[in-house]
């Protein structure tokens, strides 16, 4: 719970923040909770790439972006009325809507019913993978981390195509170090 | 204690449903590109808490088969989170190249100055 009103903390003073620089930081140190969060939620596989791939990867990213872009934002001109007004709205909506949902932490939910005891019973049969999750998403779902992979993929060979249709618009010094 | 039942029940999701919101304030208000994909973060890592939480059993474990345990969490939220996590990076690196390309073409990636410009053409 403590976890979880630090992450709302760190969000006000990201929607706050004008420094992009801050504001990035703070996205990592957000990261970090988070995975603590998933510890705490028993999704330790997930906490362990959101660490990584979140705070680590995420942030490297971003500060990069920074670099060849710049490091302040704008003073907006419009009045932000109508988003906060939209935003505000939704928020009551879901809000209204989460009555409806089960406690947290019950174990009797149709969720936890349904398939998943399945997996649970039958992994250490048809997998002998101790750990359900690595059994399920390499095993089982198999193919769908295939298409994972494709999805990365492809998005890598975007960035790509992006960056290099950059590098031939100025060729200068830096081009030729690489070729070295 | 009816109101504190409901609090300790369904603070979670109202966590959820802050960051989820402020995601979509800074994704709609804000003009500046790199701001609003960190936005998009926030309302995508508001999106895995939404999935993780209802998967929580009170007194359960990691779902990793061992002769102590008997209850464990439910596993298939984690699985589909993994993957959503590892997409959203690929995403994220992708938004990301597009905002330099936008930089070296326009000069800047305030969406304001943006379209002042191609007003201006």
């Amino acid at each position: 719970m403590v976890l979880l009103t630090l992450l709302a903390a760190i969000t006000v003073g990201i929607v706050r923040m004008r420094n992009l620089f801050a504001v990035v930081v703070l996205g990592g140190i957000y990261s970090f909770l988070m995975a603590s969060v998933m510890i705490v939620l028993d999704a330790v596989d997930v906490a362990m790439t959101e660490a990584s791939v979140g705070a680590g990867i995420s942030t490297v990213l971003m500060l990069a972006a920074l670099h060849l872009t710049k490091t302040e934002e704008a003073v907006p001109t419009h009045t932000p009325l109508l988003p906060l007004f939209v935003a505000v709205a939704t928020g009551i909506v879901l809000v209204f809507g989460t009555f409806a949902l089960p406690s947290f932490g019950v174990a009797e939910t149709p969720m936890n019913m349904h398939v998943a005891p399945y997996y649970l019973q039958n992994s250490i049969p048809d997998t002998s993978v101790p750990n359900v999750v690595t059994s399920v998403l390499s095993s089982y779902r198999g193919f769908d981390t295939l298409g994972e992979t494709t999805v990365i993929f492809t998005a890598g060979i975007a960035v790509l195509m992006l960056l290099k249709g950059k590098r031939e618009l100025k060729p200068g010094p830096k081009r030729r170090r690489i070729r070295r | 204690m009816d109101l504190l039942q409901a609090i300790v029940a369904h603070y979670n999701h109202w966590i959820i449903i802050f960051l989820m919101v402020s995601g979509l304030y800074i994704v709609v208000a804000r003009g500046n590109m790199i701001k609003k994909l960190v936005g998009l973060g926030l309302f995508q890592t508001s999106v895995y808490l939404l999935y993780l939480s209802p998967g929580k059993i009170l007194g359960g474990t990691p779902p990793i088969i061992s002769e102590q345990h008997t209850v464990y969490s439910n596993p298939l939220p984690h699985v589909l989170i993994l993957t959503a996590i590892v997409v959203g990076v690929a995403t994220l690196a992708l938004g990301l190249a597009l905002v330099v390309r936008i930089n070296e073409a326009f000069g800047t990636i305030e969406e304001d100055e943006i379209f002042a410009g191609e007003e201006d053409e």
